[in-house]
């Protein structure tokens, strides 16, 4: 397929799984705030939420305080942010739009939709009330997205394209919730079982893994444990293995005179996810290697990019 | 000034229906008005939400329009139809005759029936496509030929558009639009079908690529999405299950073209390109485009790719050459013309210019080059001012402008917010030449002037369109 086909696919499906991440990052961080706590806690808890995206600098250009009203702004509707929702869906839309004779025409009309609807959302504003109703539907958006793209296209390399962007993105996004977490409850004064309860429980929620979380380990909800499922575990849909097995899957059906170094590169660090154990990255401390994580995940964007999509330079 | 006789497609007398519209009338009597307006907003919400839309240049980002799209269709008997089929056919066979005949011997010019100046000097005659061999000697592979029926109901010819023309994705979803908002008339009428259009369209393509290509790849080049015509390069990619390319995409190597793919690069071999010739190639049209391909027009000239429609055919819809068109299907076919041409006035010749300079209030003046209804003047619909203004144009540039009469555009009704009025409409058969055959589907695209009494039915200047039906015996 065209290289700049396959570059709006891949981007296409990454913006709105960042848009459905965000989402899950706001909904988890609102649902806390209402949670009784003290001014500064909770202030901490809407800057976790600018950290995860690395926007606390940009953020701090335009609002002074870090209050729930100011980040919503930010994080949903600002235009001018490029990882608001907003933007997010609008850029979905864009790369849809150029590439929708590729697209089913019921995923057109999807993400079209979605778009419409977001217009009309950010011309309203919403109250205090709906955040969690608009949260609710990024997220189904984000699933029937998915649902029909499964649904209705071809299992070809348009598709391939389209999930290579979606899991990329993906496990960058969970890494990145993980690690910002883990820091906040970890650096955190000690708060109480009760508290951590809540503060763990809302990081299981946030990736839909609280009742899996149950059932798998049966017992009460431990950060290693929390990182052990978010981290390795192979089942569940938005761990970085599942996500690398994802990718490293892709890649093999993509592959090109040019890119056995990026599959050898997403190989191993699919392989080194499935082997691991958690104690020793625990050992080696968390925010280190999710820190590489994110690094590696980065480079292998940028290979992909080289290798599929941009060959633009090289004719 | 007598008021003009319209012709009215639906109604012969007031309450008396023509009989191909006796049971759509009949059924239309018993519809409410309110179900009408149910309809008509399901079809624009349907319409955004799939995003059939156009991009409005010059205004705020975002901005896309609906083709304000009409519910009632138009409707074309058997046998009329029957007649404009014979008619286009006749007519876009003489013009790849005669565009073969221009990049070739120009037996034309040497039979003296038009002038060597008006085409040597037409600043769309491409001087490097003289002596080139195109596949099948098929210039026009796509024409849409714009018919407008006047006060006897007489067809004439108003242009024959032979470069890039649009709109045929607009026929196409008016189709499935009206399918789906009213079944139950499909069920009344035998109409006849037109959604294979873009499988005849891909076969078209297909028989026009270069001599030895077995399985050829062909491609849709596009200017972008920000082109106001976006939606229909796509959709018609789409259809046709073939790329959608921007110049970018394509690159020229060892005197072939090729796409640059995620398997690398792949060769191309049909491009069915909706970009003007003058945006094609840097190297050898205009410099500053980059919407082209450099170096494509040495390929196309050694045959190793094939442009649909050809460099240069707008020398032979260019409206200076209009007037000569019945003259060249007697000269090439020894026919004669079945389709009607305007009688026209060109301006360049002194005693016609005086003609038109007396009577410019009763007249339609257009630019020569022109397209889209701009730079147009409309004698009866303008002020003194006006006249005055396009007076001193036409004096100072008499080369550049034809006058026709103002013709009495037949009408249609169409559904308005007060209930149902009737508006001028004109048509725009799509028509497909392989050198083999020629095709096309039974009607094409019922474009509709929304403001009352208006004239100009252009999508750009606020026309609307209509499902367009052929009524099979």
């Amino acid at each position: 397929m065209l290289s700049r086909t396959a570059d709006h696919l891949f981007w296409l499906a990454r913006y709105i799984e960042r848009a459905e991440n965000i989402a899950r990052l706001l909904d988890i961080t609102w649902q806390t705030s209402l949670a009784p706590q003290s001014a500064e806690s909770a202030s901490r808890n809407w800057q976790a939420a600018l950290l995860c995206n690395d926007q606390l600098p940009t953020y701090l250009k335009t609002y002074s305080e870090v209050t729930a009203e100011n980040v919503l702004a930010f994080m949903v509707f600002d235009a001018s942010n490029p990882s608001s929702i907003y933007s997010c869906l609008k850029a979905a839309r864009e790369n849809a739009h150029t590439v929708r004779g590729t697209l089913t025409s019921e995923m057109w009309e999807t993400i079209n939709s979605t778009w419409l609807e977001m217009l009309n959302v950010s011309k309203r504003k919403l109250q205090d009330e709906e955040f969690s109703g608009f949260f609710e539907w990024v997220k189904t958006r984000s699933s029937l997205s998915r649902g029909v793209t499964f649904g209705t296209m071809l299992h070809d390399d348009a598709f391939c394209f389209i999930r290579l962007g979606t899991y990329l993105e993906r496990a960058d996004n969970t890494a990145r919730l993980l690690d910002v977490k883990y820091y906040l409850i970890a650096e955190g004064e000690p708060i109480g079982i009760a508290a951590d309860y809540y503060q763990w429980g809302a990081l299981l929620r946030s990736v839909s893994a609280f009742e899996i979380y149950r059932r798998v380990y049966r017992d009460s909800v431990l950060p290693s444990k929390v990182a052990e499922l978010l981290i390795i575990n192979a089942e569940l849909p938005r761990s970085l293995t599942t996500c690398m097995t994802e990718v490293e899957s892709m890649l093999q059906k993509l592959a090109n005179q040019h890119s056995q170094e990026t599959q050898r590169l997403a190989g191993q660090l699919s392989a080194q996810l499935r082997y691991v154990k958690i104690d020793e990255i625990l050992e080696e401390g968390l925010h280190p290697y999710l820190e590489k994580f994110q690094n590696r995940i980065y480079d292998l964007g940028m290979r992909i990019s080289h290798d599929f999509l941009m060959p633009m330079r090289a004719a | 000034m007598a008021k003009p006789v319209f012709y009215d497609e639906m109604m012969a007398a007031p309450e008396v229906l023509r009989p191909h519209y006796q049971a759509y009338g009949q059924w239309l009597g018993t519809l409410p008005k309110e179900r009408l307006a149910r309809k008509k907003a399901e079809a624009d919400l349907t319409f955004h939400r799939l995003g059939i839309t156009f991009a409005v240049y010059g205004e705020e980002e975002g901005t896309e329009r609906l083709i304000p799209f009409d519910l009632l269709p138009r409707i074309i008997p058997s046998d009329e139809w029957k007649m404009l089929q014979k008619g286009l056919e006749q007519r876009v066979k003489t013009l790849n005759l005669f565009l073969h005949d221009i990049y070739h011997g120009q037996e034309i010019l040497k039979a003296g029936l038009i002038p060597p100046e008006q085409i040597l000097r037409n600043a769309q005659y491409r001087p490097e496509m003289q002596g080139v061999d195109v596949p099948n000697q098929i210039y026009a592979h796509i024409a849409g030929v714009d018919m407008v029926r006047a006060g006897a109901g007489e067809f004439y010819v108003l242009e024959d558009n032979l470069r890039v023309p649009s709109g045929v994705s607009y026929m196409l979803e008016n189709r499935k639009m009206m399918m789906r908002l009213f079944p139950e008339l499909f069920a009344k009428h035998a109409v006849a079908p037109v959604q294979h259009y873009p499988d005849m369209l891909l076969d078209n393509l297909r028989q026009c690529a270069p001599q030895g290509v077995e399985n050829p790849n062909v491609v849709v080049l596009t200017p972008g999405s920000f082109n106001s015509a976006y939606f229909e390069h796509a959709f018609l990619a789409q259809q046709m299950g073939v790329e959608l390319v921007e110049g970018r995409d394509l690159f020229v190597r060892d005197d072939s073209v090729y796409m640059r793919t995620t398997q690398g690069p792949k060769r191309v071999d049909v491009i069915y390109r909706r970009l003007d010739d003058d945006f094609l190639d840097p190297l050898a049209f205009r410099q500053d485009s980059m919407l082209g391909v450099a170096g494509l027009l040495s390929v196309y000239r050694a045959g190793r790719v094939t442009l649909a429609n050809a460099i240069g055919t707008g020398v032979a819809d260019d409206k200076s050459i209009y007037p000569y068109v019945p003259e060249m299907i007697k000269f090439y076919l020894d026919e004669t013309p079945i389709l009607n041409n305007v009688p026209t006035h060109m301006c360049r010749k002194p005693e016609e210019l005086a003609y038109v300079l007396d009577n410019l209030a009763e007249l339609v003046v257009k630019e020569t080059h022109g397209a889209g209804g701009y730079g147009m003047l409309v004698g009866p619909a303008a002020t003194k001012a006006e006249i005055a203004e396009f007076r001193k144009h036409l004096i100072a540039n008499p080369n550049k402008y034809i006058a026709q009469p103002t013709l009495a555009l037949s009408t249609c009704p169409i559904f308005v917010d007060a209930g149902i009025a009737p508006r001028h409409i004109d048509l725009r058969p799509f028509v497909l030449s392989s050198g083999k055959d020629i095709r096309m589907v039974p009607g094409g695209l019922t474009r509709v002037a929304l403001r009352e009494g208006s004239l100009v039915v252009n999508s750009s200047q606020g026309g609307g369109t209509k499902d367009t039906w052929v009524l099979e015996d």
